[in-house]
């Protein structure tokens, strides 16, 4: 007998077979009987996801159609997953844009740093959930992508209002 | 060949004319018709016990194949056929592939003797028994054949090379010696009441004297318990504890093989209700009317009383299936010891008192079916029931978990470590 075993003892005198076994099948009958199922009948039904959910990446743009992000770097810089490739161009009027701005949903931690952190209120990330794809490297997501999807955007956590009201 | 099979056919019924070709087609139509009806009725178990399942744990279970998911038992058998048969490298290959089959083949063979209607008038042949094969030994056939299905449980637990496998096989047989003893012993009851150990005489004496689950109700319960036991479900599960023994005797199968398995257990479950139904809710019998027991035998009759007979069926399904997802599984020595020291004592007291009431009511004089005998069994039957389901039910564990230590040993376990903060774990 190792040093630890507790011996614990039953409760005797409340114990009994017969009964308590009714009085299961009468419980769990009534779950039997209650309407009230918890299932989601899932491609048809689906559950409301909070506000603050943070999925798939999303660029918004201007109201010209170009993104928003002016190519600033903050976004790699602070990625902790390292997820995030930028490659800075610059136009004719001197602009900076993103000639390159891939984010690779696989490598993607969801911390919400680059939203949070974009000047611009460029990058966001989605209330979103449904990303399967056919291969693996249309996980990568470019900025034609990020900036095509048109799922709603993450409310990230704001101290004046924690509970998210 | 042809003399070959009308001397079989006089072995299983040697009332019959062994020239008796009507006898050989309806024979014939009845075993393929009741053993089609036997698999579906299987298959759909299955689906039943998922939706039953889900609806207990306040889910939906499987809905989406067909109608209310009535495809999906026609799916699951496509799906398992389609799957990679894996077979373990060092077992024993011959016993592992015949295993499944020697599990699933006695719940079905058990089925035979079973009447499920009344005779059907047939224009022009007489009366054709609503029974596969009406042998005149069918109960004892029952026993015989029902406990033969753990060979290919235990088989497979041996085959597989596997000490979890064996373990759950080693179960699945222990279990099965102990439980059929408690169960022979608790139908002896019904064989003294009837008089006969055909199936049919069970129900007609049934049919005259009054259901036997009411004059004999400390019988079903034992012969109820012993069921749960025989077909390995919870809460007598023990062969497959998946807590202890990934899936016992079946943790090497994969495939179509291991889906023989569960049908085996839902071909006991069907056959164990019929069983039960048979010795003690009247098998076909039509409560508080003798309308359906007498001549003319009508189709109306048959029908109604076939009807009656598969509602029965399917209710005992049921309180399988509803018993599975309500109960914990049982340690394994309470198992046994529920087996030996419970329901077998029970069961050898239950006899005497039955055989003797029996004994002294015929010798009394009094007729079977007047109402002072069946008097005198529902009295008996109601201090029993009072006894063992109200007195004895409080205040007793089977095999309590500190019953293999000594009192006094617990006891000074306990002073030590009351004193000793390492011993509580306080001063780690």
């Amino acid at each position: 007998m190792a040093i630890t075993t507790r011996v614990v003892e039953r409760p005797v005198n409340e114990a009994s077979y017969v009964r308590a076994t009714f009085q299961g099948l009468a419980l769990t009958f009534k779950h039997l009987v209650d309407p009230h199922k918890v299932t989601v009948q899932y491609p048809e039904e689906k559950w409301d996801i909070g506000p603050r959910w943070r999925g798939t990446h999303r660029m918004l743009t201007t109201e010209d159609g170009k993104a928003k992000c002016v190519a600033c770097g903050l976004c790699p810089t602070v990625c902790p997953a390292n997820c995030i490739k930028l490659v800075p161009g610059v136009d004719a009027e001197g602009n900076r844009y993103p000639a390159v701005f891939d984010i690779d949903e696989f490598r993607c931690i969801f911390c919400g740093y680059c939203q949070e952190v974009c000047p611009e209120e460029a990058i966001h990330l989605g209330r979103h959930y449904e990303n399967a794809e056919y291969d693996r490297k249309d996980f990568v997501y470019d900025l034609t992508r990020l900036t095509s999807q048109t799922h709603a955007v993450c409310e990230m956590w704001d101290p004046a209002d924690p509970r998210g009201e | 060949m042809t003399h070959a099979l009308f001397a079989l056919l006089q072995v299983a019924d040697p009332q019959r004319s062994p020239t008796d070709g009507m006898f050989i087609l309806f024979g014939l139509i009845k075993a393929v018709a009741a053993f089609g009806i036997y698999m579906l009725c299987v298959a759909y178990t299955t689906l039943a016990e998922r939706r039953v399942a889900g609806w207990i744990q306040d889910r939906l279970g499987p809905n989406r194949v067909g109608w209310e998911g009535f495809l999906q038992p026609i799916a699951d058998g496509v799906k398992n056929f389609m799957k990679e048969e894996a077979l373990p490298g060092s077992g024993n290959t011959v016993l592992f592939i015949l295993a499944p089959a020697m599990a699933f083949v006695p719940a079905m063979i058990t089925w035979a003797v079973i009447p499920f209607g009344s005779p059907l008038p047939v224009p022009g042949v007489g009366l054709v028994d609503m029974v596969v094969a009406d042998l005149p030994v069918g109960f004892l056939f029952t026993l015989a054949i029902s406990s033969l299905g753990v060979y290919g449980i235990t088989i497979a637990g041996w085959s597989s090379n596997n000490k979890y496998a064996l373990l759950g096989g080693l179960r699945a047989s222990a279990q099965m010696i102990s439980y059929e003893i408690a169960m022979g012993m608790s139908t002896v009851c019904v064989l003294l009441l009837a008089g006969n150990v055909n199936l049919n005489a069970v129900v007609a004496q049934q049919a005259s004297q009054g259901w036997n689950v009411v004059l004999l109700t400390l019988a079903f319960f034992i012969f109820a318990v012993a069921g749960l036991a025989e077909t390995n479900r919870v809460p007598f599960d023990l062969p497959e504890a998946e807590s202890e023994l990934i899936a016992g005797y079946h943790a090497e199968y994969s495939s179509m093989r291991y889906s023989m398995f569960p049908l085996a257990e839902y071909a006991n479950i069907i056959t164990s209700s019929s069983l039960m139904i048979t010795l003690f809710f009247g098998g076909w019998d039509i409560p508080f009317t003798q309308w359906d027991n007498l001549p003319p035998w009508t189709v109306t009759k048959t029908l109604l009383t076939m009807g009656l007979y598969v509602f029965k069926v399917m209710f005992f399904v049921f309180a399988f299936i509803w018993l599975r997802w309500t109960l914990p599984r049982f340690r394994y020595d309470q198992l046994m010891s529920l087996g030996w020291k419970v329901l077998l004592p029970m069961a050898l007291v239950y006899i005497t008192v039955v055989a003797s009431l029996v004994l002294g009511l015929d010798a009394a004089g009094l007729a079977r079916t007047s109402y002072a005998y069946r008097g005198a069994f529902l009295g008996m039957n109601l201090v029993f029931v009072v006894l063992v389901f109200w007195v004895l039910d409080r205040g007793r564990i089977v095999s309590p978990a500190f019953s293999r230590l000594e009192r006094d040993r617990i006891t000074r376990l306990q002073t030590a470590a009351a004193r000793s903060d390492l011993l509580t774990g306080k001063g780690a």
